[in-house]
């Protein structure tokens, strides 16, 4: 896109573009860490992941407050005004996902001593890999403002709805077979929930970035995976 | 006038929220407007809707002021300026050599970048337009003047000192009297061109208030080189460049979801 006649408005929206970038790096970062916390049990790095977490909240913050400054300094308009409140809301969901990052890194605080079977950690991991898949691509599209791109993330959701209801599944009959599993099936059901998680905001971020582009929403209705599909099926097994 | 034929008149959706119909005032078809052999303006078709204020947005020298000219037949004044195309005010040419100038000039009134008081009192710079038009026993003609500084919102200002000298009040003062002085002859099309450049931030804010008012009762038009102002006070805004009207819809969408290319560069600030 051509450049401003006043420079400094594109070095102030090139800063806010690099600063939503970063904290999305942070993002990805804590998102690997906490799972792999999880798949090996490691309270240190789980501990480290609890404490990093302050740093995507201060990102935040500095990204709020270079924004309302731009938009109080350049009466943006059209794209560049879609521009600053896309970054807002990159920001707040990038946010939540360190919280869901972190809550994560806390269950494998709190799971000390237990040792699951890794086959179940498994499914969550699979989970988080693919939501780290989404994380990239939908950076990566907003970081080069690539609507079909952003697009495919928002359809690519279903499929990790769809590996969370068959977690849920797996951990439910594990938990029928013997009560002494409850406990950390249920930290694990919501570590697998926060990842799920993580993945809607991935297609948040999507959506923002399609508006960015576009100037309007995405007209169609999400593809939506079941996760309570398991618990009921998980109902009608009791049952039997 | 062959050209007549090959207009195509601006689509607008009506606003669906309210489902209001939105009527034509003024309906400018195939326009072209010549200074000497200079094209200024060049095949414009726009509506300005009744009740509805618009906005005419782009850099310097697009045209959009010879636009507004045009709409009162102000280039009249001047030899070598013409204008082919059509005109219409409620339907009837105002292009035609027939129109009765001052007849138009009353019903299409105009407000200046700078503020114009007559070098007389704040109550003759009233009064003097009307009497014009019209022959009033004095206290009617009180009430006209009272009124249309009500309208300008300056009757509060000035109620105490109609006698004064009207280019002893401020910038802002002045500018809302020309603009009582039009309202005063009871116009049906209200021109602004650029009637806010030259005023402090408080007084362009009570102009800005005054066209929100004045749009209940009439059409209006203002020039204006503040983006923001063009989005804070008009329904409609037109994008004019180089002579020709590049975009015209309703302002919230111009200003978040431009359609062109060019709008977008204009008002984003990235023209050039």
């Amino acid at each position: 896109m051509t450049d401003h006649t006043a420079k400094a408005f594109d070095s102030d929206l090139q800063e806010l573009a690099r600063m939503v970038a970063e904290m999305g790096g942070l993002a990805e970062k804590q998102i690997a860490d906490a799972v792999s916390a999880l798949a090996r049990r490691d309270s240190a790095l789980a501990q480290r992941v609890t404490q990093a977490d302050v740093n995507i909240d201060t990102l935040q913050r500095e990204i709020e407050e270079k924004a309302v400054l731009t938009i109080a300094r350049r009466q943006p308009m059209a794209v560049d005004l879609r521009d600053i409140v896309g970054a807002l809301r990159l920001a707040s969901d990038l946010e939540r996902i360190g919280d869901l990052a972190k809550n994560i890194a806390k269950r494998v605080i709190a799971l000390n001593g237990e040792f699951p079977p890794p086959k179940l950690i498994r499914g969550v991991e699979h989970m988080a890999d693919m939501v780290l898949g989404q994380m990239k691509a939908v950076l990566d599209a907003y970081a080069r403002r690539d609507d079909s791109k952003a697009m495919a993330v928002w359809r690519g959701d279903e499929e990790i709805d769809a590996v969370c209801t068959s977690v849920f599944r797996e951990l439910l009959t594990y938990m029928l077979e013997d009560p002494r599993n409850i406990t950390f099936c249920i930290h694990l059901m919501f570590c697998a929930k926060n990842v799920e998680r993580m993945g809607d905001h991935a297609t948040n971020i999507a959506e923002t970035v399609h508006y960015i582009i576009e100037g309007r929403p995405i007209a169609d209705q999400r593809p939506k995976g079941d996760t309570l599909a398991a618990l009921r099926g998980g109902a009608q097994q009791n049952r039997n | 006038m062959s050209s007549v034929t090959a207009y195509t008149v601006p689509t607008v959706t009506p606003d669906p929220a309210s489902g209001e119909e939105l009527e034509p005032k003024v309906l400018v078809q195939n326009l072209n407007f010549y200074y000497g052999d200079n094209r200024a303006l060049k095949d414009i078709n726009v509506s300005l809707f009744n009740g509805k204020v618009t906005a005419f947005i782009g850099p310097s020298g697009c045209g959009k002021s010879t636009l507004l000219r045009v709409l009162n037949r102000m280039y009249d004044l001047y030899p070598n300026q013409r204008a082919a195309g059509q005109v219409t005010l409620d339907g009837e040419d105002i292009l035609s050599a027939a129109q009765d100038l001052n007849l138009l000039r009353a019903k299409v009134g105009m407000v200046f970048q700078k503020p114009t008081p007559f070098p007389m009192t704040i109550y003759e710079n009233i009064a003097f337009g009307i009497r014009l038009y019209e022959k009033l026993p004095k206290s009617e003609l009180d009430g006209r003047v009272q009124h249309a500084l009500q309208r300008a919102a300056l009757w509060d200002e000035v109620k105490d000192k109609l006698g004064q000298n009207g280019l002893s009040l401020s910038g802002g003062q002045q500018q809302r009297l020309c603009i009582a002085r039009t309202v005063a002859v009871q116009p049906e099309v209200i021109l602004l061109d650029e009637p806010c450049s030259a005023l402090d931030p408080i007084s362009t804010a009570k102009i800005e208030e005054l066209i929100d008012e004045l749009a209940d009762d009439y059409t209006l038009v203002i020039v204006t080189h503040n983006m923001q102002q063009a989005a804070r006070v008009s329904d409609f805004t037109a994008f004019m460049y180089l002579g020709e009207l590049v975009e015209f819809g309703e302002t919230s969408n111009i200003f978040t979801t431009p359609s062109d290319r060019r709008t977008q560069d204009y008002i984003t600030g990235r023209f050039g």
